[in-house]
C-alpha cells in the first residue's frame, strides 16, 4: 500500500477515541467517521494547517435499503492549497439527523438542503432547512430506494396548491 | 415618524434574464436589493433517480441534457467517472480528441454566455456575431458526431467514431479565423462606456467567500483564485497542453468577463494543439467485453453483432467501489461520483453541477445592489438551469 493519507494520520492523532474506517479504492481515500463527530471533524480538516480543506467539493446522500443504518452521507473535501482530496463518509439510521457543517461551509447550504429534500435527512442547526428542488408539499424523497421509479400519477399533471 | 416598508416582487420564472426557468424573490428597499431568494427546480428532471436505472451506457445520453450548451464536457466527466470504476485506459488518439471537442464546446459555451449576456446589458449586436462562430461548431460536432446539440459522442473507453475526410480543414480554418472574431467581440465591449459602467465594481464577491461558498469555474478565478481542474487534477492528457489560467482581481462582473474571453482564446489555442499533434490510433479501448463494437463491423460480422447486443442489453459488470472523476467544465468543476454494488447499474450517480453551487451565492453578490445589477449578475456568473435542476 502506498503511504498513509495526511488527513487519516491527522485524523487519528486528534480524535484518538473513534473509531475510523479508512477505505482506498483507486487511489481515493475514504473515511467513514462517527455521525456525532461530524461537525468537529470537518471544523478541524477546514481549519488545521497541514490539511486545509478550505473547499467542499461535495455533500451528497447514499440509500442502501433496506440495510440499517440505511443512509450515508458522503462529504468529497479538496484542499486548493495542498491539492489533496479526501471523502468522508457517516453512516445514518433513519429517523436520525445530523448536524450542518454550514457554518464552516457556505456551500453546505443547499447541498445539505438538496440531500434533505431527496433523501428526507434532516441537518440540526442549519440556517434555512427547506425543500430545494421540488416543492413544499411534495409527498415522499425521491432519492430513496423504495421510492419508485414510475408512479400511478407520473402521467397526470401536478399542481401544487400554493 | 415614517414606516419604512420592504417591497417583495417576483422575478421569473418567465423572465428572459433569468437564462432558463429560474425565480427570484426580491425583498426591495426602493431600488436597492435587501434580500434574495432564489427557488429552482422547475427544470427538474430526475436525472440521478432514472440513471439509477439504466446501465452504464444508457447514461451517457442523460448527462448531455445537464448543462445543454457543453454537452461534450458533461459526456467527458461521465465517462472518465466510468473509465476510472472499471481501471481501463483510453487510447491516446481518443483522448485527444476528447480533448479537442471539450474544447470546441467550451468556446460554443461561452459564445452563447457572452451573446445572451451582453443582450441582457443592452448590447444587441452581439449576440448575432457569437451565434454565427457558434453555427460553425455546432456544423462541426454535427459532422463528427451526427447531434448538434445533445452530440453524445463520446464512449465508455473512447469516442463513437473517428474524424470524417475533410473536418480537419474545417477545424483549422474555424482556429485561425477565430482570433478576428475576437477581436472583433472586443471592440464592441471591452472599452464601451456603458459596458464598463454595468459591469465594473458590480456584484464583488471576494477571494474567501467564493471559496467558501464553493463556487467554481471562471467565477471562481475572476475573483482571483488560481484554479482549474485542468490543472489541479489533469486528465484526458491535459498536461500535454499548453495553456495558461487566466484570472481576474476583484472578482467583479467585468473580471468574469475578462476570465471567459482569456479562456476563449485559451481553448483555441489548445484545439490548434490537439489538431497539430493529433496522433494516428485506435479511437477506442481494446477490452471487448466493455466496448462497443464498430458500426460497419456490426453491419458484417455476426460476432460484433451479437457483441453488441450483450452489450446493448446487458451492459457489464464493474467492480464494487466508489469513484470521482471531475472535468472543468464551462461553468466550473462538473464531478460525478458514481456508487457501483456490482450489477450492471449504477448504485448511484450523483452529480456535482457547477452552476448549482455558483447560483447559491447570487444572493451574496446581490445583496445591497440596485435590481438592474441583477441581470448583469446572473450574466455574469452563467447558470444553465438544465444543470442545477438536473
Amino acid at each position: 500500500m502506498a503511504d498513509i493519507h495526511p488527513a487519516v494520520k491527522k485524523l487519528q492523532e486528534t480524535f484518538p477515541g473513534s473509531a475510523f474506517e479508512v477505505k482506498t479504492f483507486r487511489e481515493e481515500v475514504t473515511i467513514t467517521v462517527p455521525r456525532k463527530e461530524i461537525a468537529a471533524i470537518c471544523k478541524f480538516f477546514y481549519s488545521d494547517p497541514d490539511l486545509q480543506y478550505q473547499f467542499l467539493t461535495d455533500l451528497c446522500g447514499l440509500d442502501f435499503f433496506p440495510e440499517t443504518p440505511r443512509f450515508e452521507v458522503v462529504y468529497l473535501l479538496t484542499s486548493m492549497k495542498k491539492n489533496h482530496r479526501v471523502r468522508l463518509k457517516i453512516k445514518v439510521g433513519e429517523g436520525e439527523s445530523v448536524s450542518s457543517v454550514e457554518s464552516v461551509w457556505k456551500a453546505a447550504n443547499w447541498l445539505e438542503r438538496e440531500v434533505y429534500d431527496l433523501f428526507g435527512i434532516p441537518f440540526e442547526n442549519h440556517p434555512d432547512l427547506r425543500r430545494i428542488l421540488l416543492w413544499d408539499g411534495f409527498d415522499g424523497h425521491p432519492l430513496r430506494k423504495d421510492f419508485p421509479l414510475e408512479g400511478p400519477d407520473f402521467d397526470k399533471p401536478f399542481v401544487p396548491e400554493v | 415618524m415614517a414606516e419604512t416598508r420592504f417591497m417583495t416582487i417576483n422575478m421569473g420564472p418567465q423572465h428572459p434574464a433569468t437564462h432558463g426557468v429560474l425565480r427570484l424573490v426580491l425583498e426591495l428597499d426602493g431600488e436597492v436589493i435587501v434580500k434574495a431568494i432564489p427557488h429552482i427546480g422547475h427544470l427538474h428532471r430526475g436525472v440521478e433517480k432514472l440513471a439509477e436505472s439504466k446501465t452504464y451506457h444508457q447514461v451517457i445520453p442523460l448527462t448531455d441534457r445537464l448543462d445543454y450548451t457543453n454537452a461534450m464536457g458533461n459526456n467527458l466527466a461521465y465517462v472518465m467517472a466510468v473509465e476510472k470504476l472499471l481501471g481501463i485506459e483510453v487510447p491516446t488518439r481518443a483522448q485527444y480528441l476528447r480533448v479537442m471537442m471539450s474544447e470546441l464546446q467550451r468556446i460554443a459555451a461561452h459564445l452563447i454566455w457572452l451573446g445572451t449576456h451582453a443582450l441582457d446589458i443592452g448590447a444587441m449586436t452581439l449576440l448575432f456575431y457569437n451565434f454565427r462562430e457558434r453555427e460553425e461548431i455546432l456544423r462541426i460536432f454535427e459532422e463528427v458526431s451526427g447531434g448538434r446539440l445533445t452530440p453524445t459522442y463520446l464512449r465508455i473507453g473512447g469516442v463513437s467514431k473517428d474524424l470524417p475526410d475533410g473536418i480537419t480543414e474545417k477545424i483549422k480554418a474555424f482556429v485561425q479565423a477565430f482570433p478576428d472574431h475576437m477581436k472583433e467581440y472586443e471592440t464592441l465591449l471591452t472599452k464601451n462606456v456603458i459596458w464598463l459602467q454595468r459591469t465594473k465594481e458590480v456584484g464583488i464577491i471576494s477571494k474567501e467567500d467564493v471559496i467558501n461558498w464553493g463556487v467554481t469555474g471562471p467565477t471562481l478565478r475572476g475573483s482571483g483564485v488560481k484554479w482549474d481542474v485542468r490543472k489541479a487534477v489533469p486528465y484526458s492528457g491535459y498536461e500535454a497542453f499548453d495553456f495558461d489560467i487566466p484570472t481576474g482581481s476583484i472578482g467583479d462582473v467585468y473580471d468574469r468577463y475578462t476570465v471567459r474571453l482569456r479562456e476563449m482564446e485559451w481553448s483555441n489555442s489548445i484545439v490548434k494543439q490537439a489538431l497539430d499533434r493529433l496522433p494516428r490510433g485506435p479511437i477506442m479501448a481494446s477490452d471487448p467485453s466493455i466496448v462497443l463494437p464498430a458500426k460497419d463491423a456490426v453491419q458484417k460480422d455476426i460476432a460484433a453483432l451479437i457483441r453488441q447486443f450483450k452489450i446493448a442489453s446487458e451492459g457489464f459488470q464493474p467492480p464494487k467501489g466508489e469513484v470521482y472523476a471531475s472535468v472543468e467544465a464551462a461553468k466550473g468543476e462538473l464531478g460525478f461520483y458514481i456508487v457501483s454494488d456490482g450489477s450492471n447499474h449504477p448504485f448511484r450517480v450523483r452529480i456535482r453541477p457547477p452552476s448549482f453551487l455558483n447560483l447559491s451565492a447570487l444572493p451574496k453578490m446581490v445583496e445591497g445592489r440596485l435590481i438592474a445589477d441583477v441581470i448583469s449578475i446572473i450574466g455574469s456568473i452563467d447558470i444553465v438551469l438544465g444543470e442545477i435542476d438536473r
